[in-house]
């Protein structure tokens, strides 16, 4: 008994270490693609194999962020966008959630609307940037309408789908007991669907950044959009990659956050 | 005057290209205390019987009425219980098992009170309270479905195949376990199943109903032993076998016909 124990043992811990190595070789082999990507870099920049003017390289970009800091000027664009971002994303997956709680409540309304919201779905809301400008007047409501308007059709889309699905058997129960109408949302709908509505919040942060990076780029007065479009205009690259790397970081960041806020209310 | 008085319901349901007469012409009373089941193959129209007689389901034709009133769900008249638990998974039990009297608005000490003893008599301690229901087994879970229905004291109580997804140990156990606690608060219950030996270990008349569309087939008396003894005694009474097999008759003659 005892020495099949240790037996056991010996080849768990075997097997622990089989992948504690594996997961080495991947940290190896990932940090080997980074040094390489960005020495090329530098090197075929540096040799002039690439055209520094248009590529730029890895020290110059360095370089600017470290000035940009230093002026503050970085965080402030940082700070903005970020903003622009997050009230985007909540504005869109709230609306798009209430969307779909009053499709829900009208079936024949969502009758009605159905080949509007499949137009609306297919069409790339980008190209209502323009307008929205024009309506909202240039600044931080346009951006914000954007980052919104890009995720709220899709949300509803979504999330009605998921309130119909749910087991008519529980409401069944609630109407056992006189449920109103909006008890049964409220107890049953809702809550059987906060699942999915977490899940598009993810896919929303996504969508929420293009948005706003499009918005940026048509407002042209602060925010990260603004930086890659200036440095376009004036044609210095190395801010336009700068931007872009601040960006894919804070993009990451946000996915990250909206994933652990997904596990924690998940688990619950 | 009956207690429950169901006459003439007919009921189709529609579909784009089907309709589908799920019951027709069916007349039953029902006495304030009594037991009784709905026996029948799947598909004859038990649930929509229970959907029309709890008025979820508006019938196509015909009337439901409970002590000479229709039938109103806001007034906590029925209660329902489903054949899986349907308990929601997100609220702990003590959320679930109140869930009827807060959506009434009857939850008050009092209330809560009895409902947290029902849930003691069922044999679930107070520890499961702060539980949620994918902790607790099948079993513990129809159970708790039970005291919900229950706790806000409904004068008629309907049980659609409740015991149907539950291992056969624990639906003999439960079929007690609710026989006595229904005994004690003298509840009127209408049984919907699909077992001839849980229709007559419980009840105190069963109503066969024919398929395609559903009707009242045959109405069975139980003898005064059975119905005086626990389910699990009347499956063990000498009088059982005789009635089962005469149920048991009937049926085969309905799949023949
Ligand atoms: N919502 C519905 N729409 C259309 N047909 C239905 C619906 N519900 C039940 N039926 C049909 O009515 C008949 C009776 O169903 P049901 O009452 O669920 O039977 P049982 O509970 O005895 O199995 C079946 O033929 C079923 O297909
Ligand atoms: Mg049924």
């Amino acid at each position: 008994m005892n020495k099949d124990n240790n037996h056991v043992e010996l080849l768990h811990n075997q097997y622990i270490k089989s992948l504690k190595l594996e997961n080495r070789w991947v940290r190896f082999y990932q940090a080997i693609i980074f040094l390489v990507f960005f020495s090329g870099w530098e090197l075929l920049s540096k040799k002039q194999w690439i055209d520094p003017l248009i590529f730029s390289s890895p020290s110059k970009i360095t370089t600017l962020l470290i000035n940009k800091i230093q002026d503050g000027t970085l965080i402030t664009h940082i700070g903005v966008t970020l903003t622009e971002t997050i009230l985007g994303f909540i504005l869109g997956t709230l609306l798009g959630t209430i969307l779909a709680a009053i499709l829900w409540w009208s079936p024949f309304l969502s009758k009605i609307l159905d080949p509007y919201l499949v137009i609306l779905n297919a069409m790339p809301k980008v190209a209502l940037g323009p307008v929205l400008i024009v309506a909202l007047s240039p600044g931080y409501p346009s951006i914000i309408a954007m980052g919104a308007i890009i995720s709220i059709i899709i949300t509803t889309i979504v999330v009605y789908t998921a309130f119909k699905e749910v087991d008519p058997n529980y409401l069944k129960v609630l109407q056992t007991f006189g449920a109103t109408k909006f008890q049964c949302f409220k107890e049953a709908i809702l809550p059987a669907c906060f699942p999915t509505i977490i899940s598009t919040l993810k896919v929303n942060v996504g969508l929420s950044w293009v948005g706003v990076i499009v918005g940026e780029f048509l407002v042209s007065s602060k925010g990260l959009g603004y930086m890659i479009i200036y440095g376009f205009q004036v044609f210095n690259f190395t801010l336009v990659f700068l931007s872009l790397f601040v960006i894919a970081i804070f993009a990451t960041i946000m996915y990250q956050l909206v994933e652990l806020l997904e596990k924690k209310l998940i688990k619950e | 005057m009956s207690f429950l008085k169901v006459q003439d319901i007919h009921h189709t349901y529609f579909t784009k290209d089907t309709a589908t007469t799920a019951l027709s012409d069916i007349s039953l009373t029902v006495e304030e205390g009594e037991f009784v089941s709905f026996l029948g193959p799947s598909g004859c129209g038990k649930t929509t019987l229970l959907s029309i007689i709890a008025s979820l389901i508006k019938p196509t034709e015909g009337t439901v009425l409970l002590e000479n009133k229709p039938v109103s769900t806001s007034q906590n008249e029925i209660g329902y219980m489903l054949q899986q638990d349907y308990l929601f998974p997100w609220k702990t039990i003590e959320e679930n098992i109140l869930l009827g009297l807060k959506l009434s608005k009857q939850l008050n000490d009092q209330t809560k009170n009895y409902a947290l003893t029902l849930l003691n008599q069922m044999g679930l301690n107070d520890d499961v309270k702060k539980q949620l229901p994918k902790q607790l087994s099948g079993g513990m879970r129809q159970r708790v479905a039970l005291v919900r229905t229950l706790a806000t004291e409904p004068k008629l109580l309907m049980l659609d195949e409740p015991f149907s997804a539950l291992d056969y140990q624990t639906k003999l156990k439960l079929e007690d376990l609710v026989s006595n606690t229904l005994d004690e608060f003298g509840k009127t219950a209408i049984l919907v199943t699909h077992d001839i030996g849980e229709a007559i270990a419980m009840s105190d008349r069963v109503f066969l109903l024919s398929p395609r569309p559903g009707r009242i087939h045959k109405t069975f008396e139980m003898p005064t032993e059975l119905r005086g003894s626990s389910p699990f005694a009347a499956r063990n009474h000498e009088a059982y076998p005789s009635i089962f097999q005469t149920i048991w008759k009937e049926l085969e003659s309905l799949e023949q016909g």
